[in-house]
């Protein structure tokens, strides 16, 4: 299989923010993750790809610390995340979900504020750094026209952008994204990766994310891993994992892989009477 | 910074706790004079308050029988609706309410068999609060187990719990009720139906330190509540502890419900319609919510409580009654608007 797992593609990233050693993980009996291992370096956009129930959520748990693995260690920034505090980690990690659901009317700003909790001490009410930091947020994801609507009266592709623009607010190293894009149409889902590539590449913003689509992860990662069964089975730049190979045995399925005019790779499915 | 007043979010300040909490703390005050003034009998303040008379019924119905009964509303009603609006935001439903969950239920048992037992020292002090909150707190946890199935906690599986634990736990009373002695059964009779009459200052005071000791905890957590509503992971993510975040929450509510119902019996729907009708007023933030609720659930029941003392002359209705004929009706809207929501 193309990219061995100890070595990403080439050089091993410079300077690890993210250290997963042998990271086993089950729900009940049912074995989740086992054995997992991957670094991910300062600065890194890596996408995680691999079928459904395949681990990619688990493992996102285990990076963001709101899942404590059976066995091995996630390492931030050089520590074990075990010995952080919640709120510590919250500081530097910071993940948008799927999808968020609301029960109580919150406004765009509230939600966006609630970004500033971990930075907040006891009763305390935000400050102008914490107004300051959520402002800037919102105006770089583009939701600071509904400050004052409610978010559930927002489009999915509007909600998902406040949902970044809390995860921002934290002010993270490190931001998560656990299929960001699968409730959104194809301009709404290119918009948040358009403005996370962007937050890569001028902030040194590391983002770890799992997606569906392959060529999405092609367009915008450098850096693609492919779980199966709870396995990491692949794992490289994009020109080197995303294969019709690599797709078969991760998937079961069919493709064809190409790569157009710029460089960039497509995956179309192969249809079952043409094969 | 400069930034600071150019910014277009309006976020809660020190300024906005102030001024709605302090209008509505001004509106309790009419409330709690008003009430005062309102009863079958009509009372002459000025001879009520001269200190001089040495038989002075006015007097005595104006201090031993409504004073203490008004601050009795007072606080059962604000410690009611906080407890509504912190368990709402902890289990992610704006249906849930200590009654409807079968907390109340669980503490009036609770309540009930230590009442059964007579306790000579400290008994409506002590004894009995300590019981019902006991009885809450066990009820919480199990109705919280028991509809958690596989980590997910569904908002109708909940509340079909809480009724069922709470008929569980009404069966239970009644059985109680047949097998102890007639004067006992009156009492709980009174549990059942709720009522603020006849309590003096000592239980009033008691009472009060209890529910001041739970709000004050819940107002230590307004921001995770904010975080927790999001749902648990999500309120990980924020960098909130939420295992034990969720047990303080249990316990404060805990001590908030089972202290008041070993002293007003059971007395539903306050902890529903206040946070809801508050919520839309002043929003979900609830390190505004939760004083905001304290302070309007204090009203709420102090005019219903006036209401059932008055609007049949000298019979008086439960209390209880006035908020469930009040209660149920606006339950059952907000319901079909829930279901509509999800449909639609």
């Amino acid at each position: 299989m193309t990219g061995d797992r100890s070595q990403s593609g080439g050089a091993p990233p410079p300077d690890v923010l993210v250290q997963a050693d042998r990271l086993r993980f089950a729900y009940g009996r049912r074995e989740a993750l086992s054995d997992v291992t991957l670094a991910v370096g300062r600065g890194e956009m890596l996408a995680i790809a691999g079928p459904n129930g395949s681990g990619k959520s688990t493992l996102l748990g285990l990076l963001s610390g709101v899942r404590r693995p059976a066995a091995g260690a996630v390492r931030l920034a050089g520590r074990d995340l075990a010995a952080y505090g919640r709120r510590e980690v919250a500081r530097l990690v910071a993940v948008v979900p799927q999808e968020t659901a609301v029960a109580f009317p919150y406004t765009v700003a509230e939600i966006v504020l609630m970004g500033r909790a971990p930075h907040l001490r006891g009763l305390g009410l935000e400050g102008a750094r914490d107004l300051a930091v959520a402002e800037r947020a919102m105006a770089r994801t583009g939701v600071l026209a509904f400050a004052d609507r409610l978010l559930a009266e927002l489009s999915g592709g509007e909600r998902q952008r406040v949902i970044v623009a809390r995860a921002l607010a934290q002010e993270p190293t490190l931001l998560l994204l656990d299929e960001p894009t699968t409730f959104l149409d194809l301009r709404h889902a290119m918009e948040i990766l358009e403005l996370i590539a962007g937050l890569n590449e001028r902030e040194g913003l590391t983002v770890v994310a799992v997606l569906h689509d392959l060529t999405i992860a092609a367009s915008y990662f450098r850096r693609v891993a492919f779980l199966r069964a709870g396995c990491l089975v692949a794992e490289g730049p994009p020109q080197s994992v995303i294969t019709e190979a690599t797709v078969r045995a991760v998937f079961d399925a069919e493709v064809r892989v190409a790569t157009d005019s710029d460089g960039v790779l497509t995956v179309r499915p192969l249809r079952r009477e043409r094969r | 910074m400069a930034v600071a007043h150019l910014t277009p979010l309006t976020p809660l300040t020190r300024g906005r706790l102030v001024r709605v909490n302090g209008a509505l703390l001004a509106v309790l005050v009419v409330t709690l004079v008003a009430a005062a003034a309102l009863g079958p009998v009509r009372i002459d303040w000025r001879r009520a308050l001269d200190f001089r008379a040495q038989v002075n019924p006015d007097a005595v119905i104006l201090l031993r029988a409504r004073i203490p009964r008004i601050l009795l509303a007072a606080i059962v009603g604000g410690a009611l609706a906080t407890a509504g609006a912190a368990l709402q935001a902890l289990l992610r439903n704006p249906l849930a309410d200590p009654h409807l969950l079968g907390v109340s239920g669980g503490a009036a048992l609770a309540g009930v068999c230590a009442l059964v037992f007579k306790p000579a020292v400290l008994g409506q002090t002590v004894v009995v609060p300590a019981a019902a909150f006991a009885g809450a707190l066990a009820s919480t946890w199990v109705v919280f187990r028991l509809a958690r199935i596989g980590g997910r906690l569904d908002s109708y599986t909940l509340l079909l719990i809480g009724v069922i634990y709470n008929a569980f736990a009404a069966g239970l009373l009644m059985f109680i009720n047949t097998v102890v002695d007639l004067y006992q059964a009156q009492g709980v009779l009174f549990w059942l139906m709720g009522s603020l009459a006849n309590r003096d200052y000592r239980v009033v005071g008691a009472l009060g330190l209890y529910t001041l000791a739970g709000l004050g905890a819940l107002l230590l957590r307004a921001r995770d509540l904010d975080c927790l509503s999001l749902g648990d992971d999500r309120a990980a993510e924020l960098g909130v502890q939420v295992e034990r975040t969720r047990l303080l929450i249990f316990v404060a509510t805990s001590l908030l419900v089972g202290a008041v119902v070993s002293v007003s019996g059971m007395i539903g729907f306050v902890g529903l319609v206040v946070p809801h009708l508050v919520r839309l007023a002043v929003g979900a933030d609830h390190r505004l919510l939760l004083p905001a609720a304290y302070l309007a659930g204090a009203i709420f029941l102090v005019w219903a409580d006036t209401l059932a003392r008055t609007v049949l002359g000298a019979t008086e209705i439960p209390v209880g009654v006035v908020t469930a004929l009040c209660g149920a009706p606006f339950f059952a809207y907000l319901l079909r608007r829930e279901r509509w929501k999800t449909a639609a």
